[in-house]
Order: structure tokens, then sequence, then C-alpha cells
């Protein structure tokens, strides 16, 4: 077991590395095979109407017309341990870990990541839980009572869940919770720390609309893996047994239909944690989200570098936690 | 004494889109403590679905059952679900097919065995963990207290199958189901395991309800017989009776479909023609007739018209559901086992009536 997390881990450093090479093969390679010069780039990165010396100043200071793996190079060097950007005359500083520096708003992207992913974590954190609670409990109810009407009504609700987008019933929860009934009124994120009670009041609505989309895609998928499992033959054993049937469903059946469910699960939420983009925006909650909607209106090159660089480690974490986790829950995996 | 397990009337019927199925239509049968009876039957025979039906396995299903089964005495039909499933896996258990898929891949052995014990028996972990470990020794697993905390796929198929015996022994059931115990096995360890069971049944006193398609398997270790076909008793007796005058013209088709060792090389197995019958449609009087080539000899119509009552032939406790008269099923099989009629029975005619589609 302690081998298999190893190997693992490392692998996952690999991976990590692959997808920084790719990130900055679309952000700096790409351009360049479609033919644009390293004066053409730096372009991008000074503000309008400049003038050619103040171009290639930055083209220096960028290191852009140097060979592209010592560029490479300079990249992770800044992730691991910070640079400094110095076209003689002005020095700008990013600290370790460097995932990119904003030149348009002077300052390193790390730290306005940081101080945008708990926004991000506590929507996405939230409502994973509930979606996680929800979604596989009636799944399980559903597959126990295959053809109900229980299983009927929550299955066609499912159905409502999965198509209808986050930014539909997420402003239909906004116009009948927060101003036609204003229980939740003046929805606006409020820091877990400034205050706990508040903080989770303004998150009832988003975590409810989040988890409504996967809660109805869970339910579906655990419905499908019950109905699965509980005709399996070690189903029959464990009756035979004489334990009783709510034994039976949960350490026997639900045990085994929760492993293609983890998996799912922490893609899922690796995916989120980049960014609940849709949600962030209908309830305008500063994460990640709106982070990188705005560093797309603004064409910050670094900024949307960064946020792609940190979703994709989500991403990649999120696999070996799930890999991990698939050997816990399945001893078959472990060796 | 009353006998262990007494079967009467059962019938176990499955109301489906297609139509009722009539799994099982009316067996009765008794067991005795410490005997062995071998249900012997193609697929389909309803010899699974017998078992379920005395485990209380169809209860959640959409099953119709009737008659009555009574396990030392108390009635099982009619029993509480609660009460069924306290008796399961205590007073009577049962050991499946494919060992492989009949134990839950995510839980150790031991795990698996030491839950059968404790739901039944009041007691500490580490108690149960040393009786399975103890059962586990017994069925002939080495290193027990090791092999313990293996997980099933970590086992071959033969110690699989002890460690489903050692998981149905855990409570000293006084019944003992098993439902093709060997089929998923090769034949040494078949071998092994049967001689695994009949060695335990002596020790733990168990009875034993042995179902099988293969005829060997309970040569080897019935004292009774029940040969079932399309969810009826086509014959019931003793395993000498069965073996040593057969008196249903299936039975006699199950025989001479199996090899022998005490015969030429050259004696060609003589298959039965057709095709089990659909348990829908089962065929109309004998569900045997369309696949039987004796009707001639009972003139009329009567083997396709009236249902053959089971009948106890010359032996007493031996009894066979044919409309044959006693002396042409004496002359019958002392043809068939002189070996004097040889195989005309794949005539396309036969062959064709009884593999109508449904």
């Amino acid at each position: 077991m302690i081998y298999f997390i190893i190997r693992r881990l490392i692998m996952t450093v690999f991976l990590l590395l692959l997808v920084s090479m790719i990130t900055f093969a679309i952000f700096f390679l790409v351009p360049r095979l479609a033919g644009q010069t390293a004066y053409q780039l730096a372009a991008q990165y000074v503000g309008r109407n400049p003038i050619p010396s103040e171009i290639k100043a930055v083209e220096i200071k960028l290191g852009l017309n140097a060979p592209l793996y010592l560029q490479y190079g300079r990249y992770i060097k800044g992730i691991v341990a910070g640079i400094h950007y110095n076209n003689g005359t002005d020095v700008s500083y990013c600290p370790f870990p460097c995932f990119g520096y904003s030149f348009r708003n002077d300052q390193p992207v790390w730290p306005q990541l940081i101080s945008d992913a708990p926004v991000t974590l506590s929507i996405a954190l939230g409502a994973a839980v509930l979606w996680l609670i929800g979604g596989v409990s009636i799944g399980v109810l559903s597959a126990l009572r295959r053809g109900s009407i229980f299983d009927r009504l929550s299955m066609g609700i499912a159905l409502a869940g999965v198509s209808l987008p986050v930014f539909f019933t997420g402003l239909i929860a906004l116009e009948l919770f927060s101003y036609k009934w204003p229980i939740f009124p003046n929805v606006h994120y409020v820091g877990i720390t400034t205050n706990p009670l508040l903080w989770a009041r303004n998150l009832v609505l988003p975590w409810i609309t989040l988890a409504f989309l996967y809660a109805a895609l869970y339910a579906r998928l655990t419905r499908a893996g019950m109905l699965e499992t509980m005709g399996e033959d070690y189903i029959r054993t464990a009756r035979a047994k004489g334990l009783p049937e709510r034994t039976v469903v949960v350490k026997h059946g639900l045990r085994a239909a929760l492993t293609p469910i983890v998996t799912i699960f922490g893609l899922d939420l690796g995916l989120l944690l980049g960014g609940a983009i849709l949600t962030e925006t209908t309830y305008s909650m500063p994460g990640l989200g709106q982070f990188t909607i705005l560093a797309i209106q603004n064409q910050d090159l670094p900024e949307i570098m960064g946020v792609v660089m940190i979703a994709s480690f989500f991403i990649v974490i999120a696999n070996m936690v799930v890999d991990i986790l698939y050997a816990v829950v399945d001893p078959r995996v472990r060796f | 004494m009353a006998p262990l397990l007494e079967v009467s009337d059962l019938r176990i019927h499955f109301q489906t889109d297609d139509g009722l199925v009539k799994s099982v239509d009316g067996v009765s049968f008794t067991l005795e403590r410490g005997r062995t009876l071998g249900i012997v039957g193609e697929s389909g025979s309803g010899k699974s679905v017998t078992s379920m039906g005395i485990m209380g396995l169809h209860q959640g299903t959409k099953a119709k059952i009737s008659g009555y089964i009574r396990l030392d005495g108390e009635d099982l039909v009619n029993a509480t679900p609660a009460r069924v499933r306290e008796l399961r896996g205590s007073k009577m258990a049962m050991i499946f097919q494919d060992p492989l898929s009949s134990l839950h891949p995510y839980y150790t052995v031991g795990d698996q065995i030491v839950e059968a014990y404790r739901i039944h028996n009041k007691v500490k972990k580490q108690t149960a963990r040393r009786h399975a470990v103890d059962l586990l020794g017994r069925v002939g697993i080495p290193q027990p207290q090791v092999r313990v905390d293996d997980y099933p796929h970590q086992f071959s198929g033969g110690m699989r199958q002890r460690a489903m015996i050692a998981m149905a022994l855990s409570c000293d059931p006084e019944l003992l189901i098993a439902d093709e115990p060997t089929t998923a096995l090769d034949v040494t360890v078949q071998a092994q395991i049967l001689d695994l069971i009949s060695d335990l049944q002596s020790e733990f006193g168990s009875a034993v309800i042995m179902i099988t398609h293969d005829l060997g398997v309970v040569a080897e270790l019935s004292d009774d017989i029940l040969v079932m076909y399309a969810g009826r008793i086509a014959e019931y007796g003793s395993a000498a009776d069965i073996f040593g005058r057969p008196d249903h013209p299936y039975t006699w088709g199950l025989l001479a479909s199996m090899p022998r060792l005490d015969q030429e090389r050259t004696t060609r197995l003589v298959p039965i023609p057709g095709t089990p019958p659909s348990l829908i449609r089962v065929p109309s009087g004998c569900p045997f007739h369309p696949r039987c080539r004796y009707t001639e000899l009972v003139g009329g119509r009567r083997c396709e018209t009236e249902v053959p009552p089971l009948r106890e032939a010359v032996t007493p406790g031996h009894s066979a559901a044919c409309h044959l008269t006693t002396e042409q099923r004496t002359r019958q099989w002392a043809d068939l086992s002189a070996g004097r009629v040889q195989d005309e029975a794949s005539t396309p005619e036969v062959a064709e009536q009884a593999g109508e589609p449904v």
C-alpha cells in the first residue's frame, strides 16, 4: 500500500511537470509556431500605443528573445524559487511560488489566486458535501424501489437537474429566495473567519444551486451502480448469511457501487476547484472563476496562464487522490 | 422424531411480462438429519429455485410461493421475513456455485466469516476471529492465521470454495444447501471439495442438499436423489435405486449421456434429444413427453394430455412420474442397460418437436 502511494506520488510529480510544459507551450511555443516574433509577443504586455523602445525593453525584461528552453527554465525556477523581472531601470520581484507576474496590475499572480481561492473552495466543498449525500442517498433509494413513484419522480427531477444550467436555476433561486421571499437576502461572500454564520447563510443558495446540478448526476450514477451490484452473487451470499437487509444494502451493495462514484467525484471536485465560473458569476462571488473571466477579458496572459496552471494542478492532484482512494476502497487495485 | 426438513407440494411461481413462470410446481421431499439429498436436473429444472425457496431468498422478489417447508417442525413459507432471516445462516446455510463472485471482493475472507458468525452469535470480534481461523483450518486452508486476512482474489478457486464452506459452517447449521458447489472448479479440486463436504458433514452432523446437474457428484455423496424436470419431480428414491434401477425415461437419458469408466470407450454417449422446455409454456401432460422416446408404448395420447402422478415403483420409497407400466419400465431399462437399444433418438422429428420455439 505504501509503495503504491509512493509510486503514485512520483507519477504525479512527472504529470505536473508535463502539465506545466504543455501550458507553457500553449502560451509561448504555439504563438511562435504561428509566426509571431518575440517583439510581437512583448507588445501584448505593454499598454496601448506603445513606442517601439518600450516594447523592446519588455522583450528583454521578460526574456522573450531567449531560446524557449531557457524561458521554460526561468518559468519553473519562478515557481520553485521566485524570480526577478529586470529591464535595467525597473525591477519587479515575483516571490516563490511565482505562477506568473501580472504587468497590467503590477503584482504577482499567486497572491491574487490565494486570496480568491477560499471563495471557490467554500462554494465547491460545501456543494460537494450536499450533492454527495443527497445524490447518493436518492440514488440508493431509487434503486431499491425501482419503478416506484419515488423512483420515477426523483429520476425525473434528476433529468431536469442535469439539463438545467446553473445560470438558470441560480437566477430562479435568487429571485425566489432572495427577493420575493427574502430568506437569504443580500447574497454576497463573507469570509469564514470574519463571520462563520453569515458565511454559511450567504452560501446556502450557491451550494444548493451547484449541488442540484451534480446531485442529479450522482443520483443517476448511484442508481445505476446499485442496480448492478444488488444483482451480484455476493449480495445473495450476504442475504444467505442472514444479514439484515440494511447491512446488505449499505455494507455490501453501496460499498461496491461507490467505487465509480469516488472516481467521478474526485475529478468533478478537482475541476470545480479551478473555478466554479457559472455559480460564482451568478452570485457575484469573487472566486477563481471570476478571476479567470476578468483575466480573459483583460487579456492578461500571465494571469490566465497562472489560473490554467492552478486548475490543472487541482485536476492532477484530484486524480492522484482518486487513485489512492480507489486502492483504499478496492483491495484488488493495491497490488 | 420428525425429519429435519419436510417440503410438501412446494410451488414457486414468478409473474413476468412474458407470462407466469412455474419454476417449481408441486415438489415434495423429506430430509433426515445427517443425510444427503441430491437434487439433479438440467438448467431451468427448478433445482436452484427450490433451494432459494427453502432459504427464503426469494423474499423481496415477485415470487409467489405455496405449499409448505418445515425446518425442524417450523413452517418457513408463512414465517415472517425476520424469522427466516434469523434461521438463515444459523440453522440453514448455503454454498454457491461460483466462489469468486459469491465472496465480496472488498472484504477479507476472515471479515466475511466473522460477519456471518457474529450476526447469530453475540461474541467479541476477537473470539469470532479465532473461530474464523479455526474454521479455515478445518476446511483445509494452509496457514489459516495468515490467510484469514487475505482477500478473496488472493485465494485460488478451490480455496475460495473452501472459504465459502467455512463461512456456511460458521454457525454450525443443521441444514447445508450446496448449489452446484463444484461447477466452477476444475476436476481434481472438485473431488477435494466433495470429499471435504462429506467429511464435514459427518463431523458437524448436518443434513446436506446437494444441487447439481452432474450425476457423478450425487452418486458419490447422496443417500437420496431427487431428479427434477421442468419444475416437477421426475423420479425420487435412494441413490442405490436411482443408479441401480432407474425408473423414468428422463433418468435413463441422463445416465446414458454420462461417460462411464466401466464401459468400453467406444460406447457412444447418447444425448437426450431437444432442449429443456420453457417454464412459461410447460408442455401439456407429462412435461417430458416431447423429448421422450417411449410415448408410443403408453398408447393413446395420454402422455400429451395427462400429467403422470408420482407413483411408488417396485421398491418402497422409490417413485417416478411416468405413464409406462412397471413391467414396461423394467423391460426397457433391462434392454437399455444391456446396450441393446442403439442411438435412434436424434430423429429429426423428435428434435424439431422438442426444440419448438416459444
